[in-house]
This record gives C-alpha cells, structure tokens and sequence, in this order.
C-alpha cells in the first residue's frame, strides 16, 4: 500500500527511513508491469537501471547525503532527452533515437536525487489531446479503460492517476499538461514560458512549449517544480529569475484573494454539469476568503484559430530536422536526396503530424505569410493584452479547464477540428506565455473534471498556494480509479 | 462578437483547397503522400484554413505582431566563443549512415 502515499510523504519517509528506496523502486515497478496491457502508459521500463539508482539512493541516504527527492521514484514523458535511453517523442522517426544527452529537467531532477521508471507514452510530437496519435498504442485511462486520457501527456496523467508512479514530468503547447490531468483526475501545472528549461525537450512549437508537472497534489506539484525550474544558458528563452521555494508558499491565507471569471468560458459550450462543478469550487475559494467577479477576455475565443497558425508553422520549422539523414528514420534504397527526405519524412511521421506540418507550411509559404502568420501574431498580441488587463484587476483567473469530461476512444479521430476543440480553454495561457495549472474539482458520470486556475508571469507560488489551500478544504485529489487501488 | 458557441457549430462556408495545391505543399514540406492520403489532408487542411479565417474578425491596425511570449524580453545573445567539444563519434552513433565520420546520402551532384 506504499503507492497510497503522496510524492511529499514519500520523500519525508524515504529521509526517515521507514522504507528503503529499493523497496519503493520495486513496488513501483511491479505496479507498471501489472498496468501495462491495460493502459499502455509507458514506451520504455527501465527496470534494472532504476534499481540499481535506488541502491545508490539508500547508500546516499544512510551516509546523510539525501536530497530534497534522493530515492523518490519518477518517469519522463518521452519527449525529454535521457542519455543513453531510448527517447521515441511517441513517434515511428524516432523508434531507434538514443538519446547522447539529457535534457536539462532530466538532469535538474536526477541532481535532485529522483529515479526514473521510465519513459512515458504520449500523442507523436507532442500534437494530439487524446493519445491516440502516438506511434506505440493510445494510452487508457485509468478511471475507465474504453475513454482517452487526454493529451497530448496522456501517459503521464494516467501514470500518475493509477499510481504507477507518484510524479511525472510533461509538457504544454496548447494544454497538453492541463487537459489530461483534468481528464484523469489530477494536478497538473504548465509554468511561465521560460520558467523551466527547453534544453533537451523535443521541440515542437518553441514558441508555446512549456515543461512542467503532474502529480496527485499542489504540494507535490510544487516540491517537484521547485527542483526542475530555472535558469539555464542552453535554453536561449530561460529566463534568469531566481525560483522561489513554492513549497515554503503553500500555506499563506487566500483571505483578499482576487479570482476572476473568465465570463467567454462559462458562456455556450460549457456543459452544464461541468460548469456546476467550476461553481462548486468557486464557492470554495470564496469561503476560504476570496473574492470573486466576473471579468471579459474578449479577443479569447480566438486563441484557438491563432494557434492552428502559430503552432503548425513552428512545427513545420522544427519538425524540418528530420531528414533520414543525421538521425531517425530512413527509408530503404532511396533513389536520391528527395526521395530521401520525402520518403523518410512520410513513412516516419503520423497522421496528425504530417497534417500540421502541411498546415505550417502552407501558411508560411510565399505570399501566405502576412495574411496567416502575422496576422495570428497580432491576434496573439490582443489576447496577451486582454489578459493583461485582467490581472489589473484580479490577481488570478478561474474557469474549467476542458469543456467535457473524457470521451471514448475513436470517438474524435475521425474530424480534426472537433479534437483541437478541446483545448478551447487552455491554449489562451499557453499564447500569452502565463502559468496555468489544474486541479481535480469533481466528477461527471465517474469521470473526473478539472478547475483551471491562470496567473500572471512568474506567479506559480501564487497559483500553487491558492491549488493547496483548495486541496485542504476538499478531497477530489485523494480520489483514485478503484481498478488501479 | 466572438462566440465559442460558433466554433461547435460550424457554419460558415468552406474554404477550398484543391488537390494540386496539396500536391505542392507536400512536396514543400519534402513529406511522401499516398494517393489515398490525399483527398483526406485537402478536407482537413480546408477545414482548418476555414477555422484559422476567424482571424479576419479582429481589428488587428497598429497591433504589432507578438515577437516573444514575455513582454520586453528578446532572445539573449552568446559571446560567439566556441564551447562545445568535439563528441561527433556519439552523436554519429544513432545516424542511419555513416562512414570516416561522415554522413552518407544519395549522390546529389553527377
């Protein structure tokens, strides 16, 4: 029953010594083998590795060398570099990619004293918010296995979520972290752009992508960001600004509290039970001491159009290096270097990706530019400027995180559009460069929803505190998928 | 004057790319498609050109266009110092090709 335990409780017990990280590793582990054919949330178990780090953690701990996360048990989404471990990013291209290098959080967490599990599934390139796109299966989620998990770091949520592992680390372009955690139930925080390292993160929209992390709890959640956030000299858009300890924060009082609604998310759209739990754990805040009032982000509703230009002309820029010539795939006996390339690029990639390859491609060709791309920049600048005012008059904004609870699995593949839909609330965040997070606010016929809260640059403590003290007052994060227990 | 409501509705006119003009992105973005590829991404790629034309609603005259996500912050700069070392033997180690440390393609000049 070790994996009842909270990533805080785990850390505080490893340190106590009332269990070894050994023992932790190999319950974890069990759990993920005994998960796998029913969720399909990893790509790569690194069963021996991890055991033998959890060897070195108790030594650590034993000679009072432990660190704030020495023998605590993680996975990576598989988008973040691991040295000499398999990094797939979901896709066939990268089926073979050995990692020569890892990824700044891989390193920030491993310093930290964290083992890795493994390597978590995912949509391909990070583009898709049900997990379906990925090369290697879709993942299930945990509270009913005929649902998506939501995505695109739907391995990561559902990890999480059935108590595979007690942390993982994700990323955000358009709401990647947000949805699937509210999709299954759990925390999740996608910090200011800039605030975590992109060092070693696949890129797919560098503009957008944000690293970040999902857990049970905001105290998890900020005990784990503390270690991964901060400035870093290969991440030419960290940003030098020293990370306050979120943990150190969680406790202050909400009395005075400023908490706006956004009035554009709670119109048309919205189903109703799912707008009754957002109001349930508005009434929250406000008895904790908030305040609440309506405020208008009118340019909002174009955040999703502005980013089906954005991202796919960034994707198309990035995803450019994969050429089947330095690394990835490559096709068999090609003729020449177009057919290389193109054959490569078409048998490597998915659907999905190649489809917002083609749509950034298309709005950045010759003569297309300034009525697409600029134009989208503009827009960008309009909702970064909506927000603005907003937090001129409140000191955070709240509203739902997705518009539905999770859906069945094919149910959206067939019609793009309706999939990009559900990141209507989240992709607004992602445009302006805020830290948004989720927390679990209820259920919706076993299925659970989630409140998204968003702040201004660099207000993660803020967030993080007033998503603990929420905590505190209610249980919905203690939840777990009774077929996982 | 914008409504979420109108984009789960849908109903406005679609915009209509033709199979030629796919045709020619794809081969831009150097990506192989099988004929039955095709009429699926001229469907999709129209119905999200449609979606992005929500754009045209905004009065975007004297807006700049965003350059960085954080206001007045630009791309820090590096002193143009050689820092990396040599590790080509590793990096070569996951391409599909290579020979003398060299990376292999097809021959591109006769």
């Amino acid at each position: 029953m070790i994996h009842k335990n909270s990533l805080t409780e785990l850390a505080a017990g490893l340190r106590a010594r009332k269990f070894s990280s050994v023992e932790l590793v190999r319950a974890y582990l069990e759990r993920i083998e005994a998960s796998q054919p029913k969720l399909n949330a990893f790509i790569s178990v690194l069963g021996s590795q991890a055991l033998e780090a959890a060897a070195a953690a108790d030594r650590d701990i034993a000679a009072g060398r432990g660190r704030a996360l020495t023998g605590v048990p993680i996975a990576h989404k598989d988008l973040f570099c691991t040295a000499g471990v398999r990094t797939t990013c979901g896709s066939r291209m990268l089926g073979n990619f050995v990692s020569p290098y890892d990824a700044t959080v891989v390193a920030k967490l491993k310093a930290a004293g964290a083992i890795t599990l493994g390597k978590l599934n995912m949509d391909e390139f990070a583009m898709g918010s049900s997990n379906e796109t990925s090369y290697y299966g879709p993942v299930r989620n945990p509270w009913n296995t005929d649902f998506v998990p939501g995505g695109s770091s739907g391995g990561s949520a559902a990890a999480v979520a059935a108590r595979l592992v007690p942390g993982a680390t994700a990323t955000d372009t358009g709401g990647s972290i947000r949805q699937p955690a509210a999709l299954c139930g759990i925390t999740g925080i996608k910090p200011t752009y800039g605030r975590v390292s992109r060092y070693g993160m696949i890129a797919f929209a560098s503009s957008l992508d944000q690293g970040g992390v999902l857990t049970t709890s905001a105290q998890d959640a900020a005990l784990m960001l503390r270690e991964m956030a901060g400035f870093d000299p290969n991440d030419s858009t960290s940003v030098d600004t020293p990370v306050p300890d979120y943990v150190a924060e969680l406790d202050a009082p909400l009395a005075g509290l400023k908490v706006g609604l956004i009035k554009e998310f709670l119109d048309e759209g919205l189903e109703r039970e799912n707008a009754q739990r957002v109001r349930e754990a508005l009434a929250i805040l406000e008895r904790l001491g908030a305040s609440l009032r309506e405020v208008s982000l009118p340019n909002l509703p174009l955040s999703v159009p502005a980013y089906y230009v954005v991202a796919p002309a960034e994707c198309s820029s990035n995803l450019a290096r994969y050429d089947g010539v330095r690394f990835g795939h490559r096709c068999k006996d090609p003729r020449d270097l177009q057919d290389l390339y193109r054959r490569s690029r078409g048998e490597g990639f998915g659907a999905e990706v190649k489809r917002r390859i083609m749509t950034g491609t298309y709005v950045l060709s010759a003569g297309y530019y300034d009525a697409y791309y600029l134009k989208a920049q503009r827009v960008r600048q309009l909702i970064a400027a909506d927000f603005k005012r907003a937090f001129g008059e409140v000191d955070i904004l709240a509203g739902p995180t997705t518009p539905t609870a999770a859906f069945r699995i094919g149910a959206k593949t067939a019609d793009p559009i309706t999939m990009y839909l559900n990141d209507i609330y989240t992709i607004g965040a992602n445009l302006a460069g805020l830290p948004a997070l989720s927390v679990p606010c209820g259920f919706i016929d076993r299925l659970p929803v989630g409140l998204q809260m968003v702040g201004p640059h660099f207000a993660e403590a803020r967030l993080l505190n007033v998503a603990h003290r929420y905590q505190l007052e209610t249980d919905w994060h203690r939840h777990s998928p009774e077929r996982f227990a | 004057m914008y409504d979420f409501a109108l984009f789960f509705s849908f109903a406005f006119p679609p915009m209509s790319l033709t199979r030629a003009q796919i045709e020619s992105i794809a081969l831009l973005a150097r990506l192989e498609l099988e004929p039955a590829e095709i009429p699926v991404y001229l469907e999709s790629l129209s119905r999200i050109l449609d979606l992005v034309g929500e754009l045209d609603r905004a009065d975007t005259g004297g807006v700049a266009p965003m350059a960085h996500p954080l206001p007045g912050l630009t791309q820090r700069l590096r002193p143009d110092a050689v820092t990396e070392e040599d590790r080509h033997e590793l990096y070569q180690a996951c391409a599909p090709q290579v020979a003398a440390g060299l990376y292999l393609v097809p021959k591109v000049i006769e």
